[in-house]
């Protein structure tokens, strides 16, 4: 019997895809499954899995947290990076913050559901917390000196143009961080209220904080993976006095130790320096 | 600094692979005798293979190839719970399984879905990996097509796509990431079938460590510029992309088929000059988008990157800016899609820049094959400009540009456009841009850069935005089938075309296609087309947003 041509053409299609469904969904990777039983590879393949005193504490891969059950740094640990994985590094619901450069304005609302901290706000006030913790200067360009975004909505009297009519620091429903602007006085904002909406320029305030802060820049963002296994040679350095009086220990002797888990840069120029903070932590555990 | 030898080194490791992997692809797809593999698989199938097909026999097989695989994705997602491996998955509704098979069919590898939570290890590797593959042939073969059209004399026949698909296939992916997948391996990527590893941390929580066969797919992921990722977050995963090496390794392995496919043309048509010049224009492109797109980001803008220091929300530590947007860049001057960074957090002219990537139609290089094929329709646009400016017939290679081909190209270079800025504005009007997690200019973004994305078969995306409502995943998907089998079946007719006609002799007045004025000419052409097209719909989104 003779099928029709396209019936034909449609029945070499699905043989085609069944033969290369074998080939290339089964077999391949299949392959690769059984190779990484090889001793060597096994390690890697199940997932560079540490296990001290008979107990997987977790990959060096995979970045983890290292706080207490209210979310509050546990002092004598090195901290990772912000994460916007699940709860936080959280490998089940891996994700980034997404939110762009210019997300400055806070969603303020009484019901804690409907509020929203821009990322600005998220930046201050981590900023903030982490300078509190290792006793340094946490201030950052465009922060408030209470740790939200310095951002103003400046409503001109032609809309975008014309004299300064009102102003209003929309980050803030206490105290303004600034007490005039174009010798307007700034009020506070109100919870709900969309003040871009209404005509307001949004308007960020440079301040006068440092260029350069000293809290460095992977500690104040989400990472990509929210996995994050590394933090950058100077978020370490910041964390090492701390540690150091934590634990009873000599700055040099912590030092010595990130040293021992920073990576160069692959060949000399691939990626950036980094510190596995899990394998860092496990190594001050294990030096008592 | 070393940002720039990152770039370098990649330029580098592609010119010296560009005349030795290209002849091997051109062996590959044109060999002296069929393997003995390739002939099992022939009889398998049950076609002959020595038999030619006209342009619209090849079509429909594309066709009947693609629509198949549709059908069988769509229904493996939907039935994939109850199968082995599916680690209490639940199952994929109808939206999400209509929109993720047509996007891994088209070479797309748009995600609706967070993989780690999705999909099961089995419904991974036999369905959408296996797309990963054929995708990435079926786009081969057509640009195979398309040269066997300027090449051919008086014929009406352009070979036999299950014949092509096949070669590609056995001899030029499988290969390749057999290799890639063992060096993977080394680095640490997981490859194993565990549903994961629940592990006690240091401060006494549970984490939950994911398993699956993942180097496999990462290897086919990035050779074939197909970009779905195993996990949610893509190459930024620590699984996905372990190593500052290996993140070297996946650029070059986007990158390594599309820059070596016009020494397969030069070859093909017998004037490696020919692939020279194509090269040349990829080349000229996408070294200057990487270059933007890596400046943009370092030096920073926006009030956020301004706070913070420098753009290090939505970055790894490991590969640090300059490597990250270099990933961006591949990403999407190819039709990749994935990402080691979150494009949404970018700069507001970094993250202009991977849109700015796929609306020049990702032909620098572009997807494999379809990179290609993008790029010599905008030279035969070309060719025809310069004609009208000299008042000549145009020609390329010998083949005439006469009105057929003509309504052929510039259909071809509609279809896109037409997707993008009518599926953005449909979501407007509808008001189902209000999934987006940003306002005001950026939601435009986020809006655009997802309908560029479907439409050019690219797959990233402003995370931002929430696609998995019924809407967003049909109208997506509907962007990736008309963005994707368009163009492919325009691209056969405009090969067919070619192929009947006899080359005229090249003669004084022939415009020569090989020389620097031609290359200049095809990037003046590929950029105000792109600038014409898509400058209103920017200026809204990401040009108010850096200027603001």
């Amino acid at each position: 019997m003779r099928l029709p041509s396209w019936l034909s053409q449609h029945l070499a299609a699905l043989r085609a895809l069944l033969v290369f469904t074998v080939l290339l969904g089964l077999a391949y990777p299949l392959a690769f499954v059984a190779l990484g039983r090889v001793p060597g590879l096994d390690g890697k393949a199940d997932g560079s899995l540490i296990t001290v005193a008979d107990k997987t504490v977790g990959s060096s891969l995979i970045g983890q947290a290292y706080t207490d059950a209210d979310g509050n740094p546990i002092a004598k640990y090195f901290q990772s990076r912000p994460s916007a994985a699940g709860d936080g590094y959280d490998p089940t619901s891996t994700s980034a913050s997404n939110l762009g450069p210019n997300s400055v304005v806070d969603t303020l609302s009484d019901n804690p559901d409907d509020a929203s901290q821009s990322l600005l706000t998220q930046v201050c006030s981590r900023s903030l917390a982490i300078g509190k913790l290792e006793g340094v200067d946490g201030s950052r360009p465009f922060c408030t000196s209470d740790g939200v975004g310095a951002v103003l909505a400046v409503f001109y009297r032609d809309g975008l143009t014309g004299p300064v009519t009102r102003v209003v620091s929309v980050n803030q429903t206490g105290t303004p961080f600034l007490s005039t602007y174009d010798g307007v006085t700034v009020e506070p904002a109100k919870a709900g209220e969309d003040y871009q909406a209404l005509g307001g320029v949004i308007t960020p305030i440079r301040g006068d904080a440092p260029a350069h802060p000293v809290v460095p820049a992977d500690a104040v963002t989400a990472s990509a993976s929210g996995l994050d296994p590394d933090i950058s040679p100077a978020y370490a350095a910041l964390q090492v006095p701390r540690i150091a009086r934590e634990r009873g220990m000599t700055e040099a002797a912590v030092k010595a130790l990130v040293k021992d888990h920073t990576s160069d840069r692959a060949l000399g120029f691939l990626g950036e320096p980094a510190v596995n903070v899990l394998e860092l932590n496990l190594a001050l555990d294990q030096a008592k | 600094m070393v940002g720039w030898l990152f770039v370098i080194s990649l330029v580098l490791a592609l010119v010296a692979v560009y005349r030795p992997f290209g002849d091997y692809m051109y062996r590959a797809i044109n060999p002296k005798r069929n393997l003995r593999g390739e002939q099992l698989i022939y009889r398998l199938v049950g076609v002959d293979p020595k038999a030619q097909q006209t342009w619209g026999v090849y079509a429909r097989s594309v066709l009947a190839f693609s629509a198949v695989s549709i059908l069988f994705l769509y229904l493996f997602l939907r039935v994939q719970n109850k199968l082995w491996l599916a680690l209490g998955v639940p199952q994929m509704n109808t939206h999400v399984s209509w929109n993720t098979a047509v996007s891994f069919v088209t070479n797309t590898n748009w995600q609706a879905y967070a993989g780690e939570s999705a999909l099961g290890h089995l419904v991974q590797m036999a369905g959408l990996a296996v797309q990963n593959f054929v995708s990435a042939g079926v786009g081969i073969a057509v640009a195979v097509a398309l040269i066997r059209g300027f090449a051919g004399r008086k014929t009406e026949t352009l070979g036999n796509f299950w014949v092509d698909l096949t070669r590609i296939t056995l001899r030029v992916l499988l290969p390749i990431c057999v290799a890639a997948t063992l060096i993977f391996m080394i680095a640490g990527m997981v490859q194993n079938l565990s549903g994961g590893t629940d592990v006690t941390t240091l401060t006494g929580a549970t984490q939950h460590i994911t398993g699956g066969p993942v180097a496999s797919q990462e290897a086919i992921k990035e050779l074939g510029t197909n970009g779905g990722g195993f996990y949610n977050v893509n190459s930024a995963h620590p699984f996905e992309n372990p190593t500052t090496w290996t993140n070297w390794l996946q650029i070059f392995l986007i990158f390594l088929i599309p820059f070596s496919l016009p020494r397969v043309f030069g070859r093909m048509v017998g004037q490696n000059r020919q692939g020279y010049a194509i090269v040349a224009v990829m080349a000229v492109l996408a070294i200057a988008s990487i270059a933007l797109t890596v400046g943009f980001e370092v030096h920073g803008g926006g009030t956020v990157p301004q706070a913070v220091g420098s753009a290090m929300e939505g970055k790894e530590t490991r590969f640090g800016i300059p490597d990250s947007a270099t990933f961006a860049a591949a990403t999407t001057l190819t039709s990749t899609g994935a990402v080691n960074s979150f494009h949404d957090s970018y700069t507001p002219f970094g993250g202009m820049m991977p849109i700015v990537n796929m609306m020049l139609g990702e032909v620098a290089p572009g997807g494999v094959g379809s990179g290609l094929y993008g790029l010599l329709i905008l030279a035969t646009i070309t060719v025809f400009v310069a004609g009208l400016m000299v008042g000549r017939t145009p020609e390329y290679l010998g083949k005439k540009i006469g009105a057929r081909e003509m309504k052929l190209a510039s259909l071809y270079f509609l279809v896109t456009p037409a997707l993008v800025l009518i599926g953005a504005a449909a979501a407007f009007a509808t008001g189902n841009n209000s999934t987006a997690l940003n306002t005001g200019p950026h939601g435009l973004s986020e809006v655009l850069y997802a309908f560029t994305s479907a439409a050019n078969n690219n797959g990233s995306a402003f995370g931002g935005i929430t696609v998995n409502t019924p809407w967003w995943d049909t109208a997506l998907g509907l962007a990736m089938l008309l963005g994707r089998f368009l163009p492919l079946v325009l691209v056969l007719a405009l090969a067919g075309s070619l192929a009947r006609q006899k080359p005229t002799p090249e003669s004084e007045g022939t415009l020569p296609t090989h020389q620097p004025l031609f290359v200049g000419m095809v990037v003046g052409v590929t950029v105000v087309l792109v600038a014409l097209t898509f400058l209103p719909a920017l200026a809204l989104g990401p040009i108010a947003e850096g200027l603001s």
